[in-house]
């Protein structure tokens, strides 16, 4: 850095201009040696060429020579785009000793010659025009020094559930010392209540128990049950949190990276289908718990409806995983129902039926309540007549489905297995959603065959809800603590769906699991450990070096009025003790909002100042 | 005379750009790349977010000169930065506003969403704009110096606490609250926004005015077609602002010099 010295305010800019013919590309187009020799006239430009590819080696010395020779300390280099080939130039600066803050990119490809093909003088008098606005930008830069922030080697991730803990043991086994927090008084999430998962069709508790053993055993992880966060305050690298603890101290620690991991809860299909209407109209969860404790009617007819409340009824979005979830549950009970007929009346388990307001066990009445915002009990309805189940006949299960969405490899052949099993899948369309209803005791269901063009009625023992994850309805507490977004569907947002699917926009958070939308367990593992992996990326680093793109605050100016912290995406901007605003150098991504808003015109932005953009944008103005 | 005749024959548009890097500035890149043609007139100058052109940015261009300005961002939901357009979008009402107060024409400005996948767009939106701009014909700032005036009061409107403020937490006040928790209504407080920029303009206005001679309140109604009651209500709420100066009555009648701030005139 001692180099850059020399360039320091003080000094007047000597410019360097290579203007390219990139071959063909800008040379077929452009006069590119006549624009070379009008740069020469500009203010301030001690030295002008034209190469024929500047981004070649010879190309790249001829700029490192001009900086030595003529002592260039500002570079321009008119050719192509800043988007791929700035790096190249700024490090060839930079191996010359220029800082590479001091390096002018003015784009005469895309912006001139590929788009004025038929227009030689006119494209010629533009490439004239631009480099003549890059060097009036040139001669108002300034060096900058882009700033190291350490980064605590501590993680914190938010969701004890497979997302979560997956995450957190990445993160622990890596060396890294973890924070992790859940709501619930146990590790496990929305699995640990489920019953047997497919694909391996083994329950759900002894599959995540291994999981939450080593969680709970691993010397890096601290666990907080029944906790939840109060507050998160920082930036990447140094954020300090407060965990609340029911009924016990809060907790504070310094913490580098979070990873946000706290599930969905299943969409509650009020008023569709006779839910909360008619006894035994259940949620595919509900019915999963019946099945898992034993605690079913006698069933004949066993209907289940896909995608009740999403792809458009309640929600947009396909909730993905509960076809497969359904078809699960369709082969369970035509496997195991008999068996279970005989052990639920042995143990005395079997029920009438699932009254109105009584299907939900504890395990998601708990959740339930969280999102309705109420206590869920509820008065138990009289009795009913009971379907007589002939002792040799088998149950009958039914799927009215939109689509069958069994993707994947194992998926297509469990859906095969439910057919093999005569599981019917019946297709209905949205022009004629299938009704449940009452007949007397007796509840009935009405549907459109879409083969036979009929209309037809069938008796149900039981109708089963396939309804959409949906984020947990707090989430937007979470979402403004740590300002990171949630999307259109209320889900937590991604950085870049395909190319940052774990990151947020804000350096330093993650994201991982149902909290970003649908997914199963496999899936939700997949992410846990990218979002680990991702977020100890930093702490291994142990710093992170912020780009010299951020605003500046002059105290002079700032009168503290907070219309800055109000409007920065990233909560960049804090009050100081003085009550005047400050930039967290590290937090700031340098978009110019606050610089834009300010309403006393005392923020700017490193490298684009006003008088940069003004001094650029007006030299187009001028007559060249 | 003939000479100016030649030149306005020769006029072409002086348009600039102002591109968002990550979606516009990249959406022109692909233009370049799929060789989607469009004229020459468009200057542009990259910027991180379209969040950062402030109205005094493009104001300030106008006065220079320009005879249009683009300004292209991500499309809504979509920014870089999160929520970077949806100030630019109130901004740039804000900038619609002044102008038409200025007495220039509100489509020498134009704000476009253009995504990075959106090349032929870039170069439709850009024809289109610079058809657009040569149809309104040469802007008036060079040639006359009222509407020099005009934009230069516009650019300092621009810059006002009172403005600068209202804007900058309109999506708040509108979408989160004021302290009380009120949210107000989004319409409502557009027609604050519009009748604070038409105080703020008038008033940067009779500054610009009295800037170089000393005016009367007569004399200025006349010159900004205002009635004489609003524009001794401005110059009460000036002189308590310390902004502007009685100077020596003539006859009956007082005048007002702008008083200068700092040692720049």
């Amino acid at each position: 850095m001692t180099e850059h010295a020399k360039h320091d305010k003080g000094e007047k800019p000597r410019i360097g201009v290579f203007v390219c013919h990139c071959g063909s590309n800008i040379g077929g187009f452009v006069d590119v040696p006549s624009a070379a020799e009008y740069a020469k006239t500009l203010p301030d430009v001690a030295y002008a060429t034209d190469n024929l590819y500047t981004c070649a080696e010879d190309g790249l010395n001829a700029i490192r020579e001009g900086i030595r020779k003529h002592n260039l300390n500002r570079v321009i280099v008119a050719s192509c785009t800043p988007r791929t080939h700035a790096p190249l130039f700024q490090a060839t600066c930079e191996s010359a000793g220029l800082n590479k803050y001091l390096f002018t990119f003015v784009n005469i490809r895309e912006h001139c010659s590929w788009v004025h093909m038929k227009e030689k003088d006119g494209a010629t008098k533009k490439a004239k025009d631009l480099i003549r606005m890059g060097v009036a930008r040139a001669r108002l830069l300034q060096p900058q020094e882009e700033a190291k922030v350490e980064v605590a080697p501590v993680g914190l991730v938010i969701g004890g559930g497979v997302s979560g803990m997956t995450a957190a043991l990445s993160l622990a086994d890596m060396g890294f010392p973890v924070h992790l927090v859940e709501r619930d008084g146990d590790l496990g999430g929305f699995v640990k209540i489920l019953n047997n998962l497919y694909v391996t069709d083994k329950s759900a508790a002894d599959t995540i128990r291994p999981l939450i053993e080593k969680v709970t055993k691993h010397k890096n992880i601290t666990v907080y049950l029944n906790s939840t966060m109060k507050s998160v305050e920082g930036f990447i690298g140094n954020y300090d949190i407060v965990i609340g603890r029911k009924g016990g101290e809060d907790v504070k620690a310094k913490v580098g990276t979070i990873v946000v991991a706290t599930g969905a809860l299943e969409l509650v299909p009020e008023g569709l289908y006779g839910y909360n209407q008619y006894p035994n109209v259940v949620t595919l969860t509900e019915f999963e718990i019946l099945c898992k404790k034993k605690t079913l009617p006698k069933l004949k007819n066993v209907a289940f409806i896909q995608c009740v409340g999403s792809r458009g009824q309640k929600m947009s979005y396909c909730s993905r995983i509960c076809c497969n979830v359904s078809i699960k549950n369709a082969i369970n009970i035509v496997d195991n129902y008999e068996n279970m007929l005989g052990l639920m009346e042995k143990q005395g388990t079997l029920i009438d039926k699932v009254p109105v307001e009584q299907k939900a066990t504890d395990e998601i009445l708990e959740r339930r309540r969280r999102r309705r915002g109420r206590d869920a009990g509820a008065a138990e309805e009289g009795g009913a007549e009971e379907v007589k189940l002939g002792p040799s006949e088998k149950i009958e299960v039914t799927v009215f489905n939109r689509d069958v969405m069994a993707y994947g490899v194992e998926h297509e052949l469990t859906y095969n297995k439910a057919r093999e099993k005569r599981v019917k899948f019946v297709r209905y369309t949205t022009d004629h959603l299938p009704k449940a209803f009452m007949e007397g005791n007796q509840l009935m269901l009405t549907y459109f065959h879409e083969t036979l063009k009929l209309e037809r009625t069938m008796p149900v023992d039981m109708v089963v809800l396939a309804t959409p994850l949906i984020n947990q309805p707090d989430a937007g507490d979470l979402s403004k603590m740590l300002k990171v977004p949630l999307g259109q569907e209320g889900f937590f947002l991604e950085a870049h769906v395909k190319l940052r699917p774990v990151d947020f926009a804000t350096d330093g958070i993650y994201v991982a699991g149902t909290c970003r939308g649908p997914a199963d367990i496999t899936e939700c593992a997949f992410q846990g450990a990218a979002a680990a992996s991702r977020a100890a990326i930093p702490m291994a680093k142990g710093y992170v070096q912020a780009e010299a793109l951020s605003s500046v605050v002059d105290e002079n100016k700032c009168t503290g009025c907070g219309t800055c912290m109000q409007v920065c995406p990233y909560g960049a901007l804090r009050k100081n003790d003085k009550g005047f605003a400050e930039v967290i150098i590290a937090a700031c991504k340098g978009c110019g909002c606050c610089g834009a808003t300010c309403p006393e015109g005392a923020i700017t932005m490193t490298n684009y100042t006003d008088a940069q953009l003004l001094a650029e944008a007006k030299a187009a103005l001028e007559e060249g | 005379m003939k000479m100016a005749e030649a030149q306005e024959k020769n006029w072409e548009p002086k348009i600039i750009g102002f591109l968002c890097n990550w979606c516009s500035y990249a959406g022109a890149d692909l233009c370049g790349v799929s060789r989607y043609q469009y004229p020459t007139n468009i200057r542009s100058v990259r910027v991180m977010c379209s969040t950062r052109i402030s109205p005094h940015l493009v104001l300030d261009i106008f006065k220079s000169g320009a005879d249009g300005i683009m300004l292209g961002g991500c499309h809504i939901g979509d920014c870089h930065y999160i929520s970077g357009n949806y100030y630019t979008e109130k901004r740039v009402r804000l900038m619609k506003r002044l102008m038409e107060e200025a007495g220039m024409e509100p489509e020498r400005l134009r704000l476009e969403w253009v995504s990075a996948s959106e090349g032929e767009k870039f170069s439709k939106v850009v024809s289109e704009f610079t058809e657009q701009v040569r149809k309104l014909g040469p802007t008036k700032v060079k040639s006359d110096a009222n509407q020099r005036s005009k934009v230069a009061a516009a650019d300092d409107a621009s810059e006002t606490f009172r403005l600068k403020a209202l804007v900058g937490k309109e999506i708040n006040l509108v979408q989160k609250g004021n302290v009380y928790e009120n949210k107000l209504d989004p319409k409502e407080l557009e027609k604050i926004i519009d009748s604070a920029t038409e105080e703020e303009f008038e008033r940067s206005l009779i500054l610009e005015l009295s800037r170089t001679k000393p005016r009367s309140v007569k004399e200025l109604g006349q010159l900004m077609e205002v009635p004489t009651d609003k524009v001794l209500r401005h110059i009460v709420v000036l002189r308590q602002k310390n902004l502007i100066s009685m100077e020596h009555p003539e006859g009956f009648t007082p005048t007002y010099k702008t008083i200068e701030i700092g040692g720049e005139q």
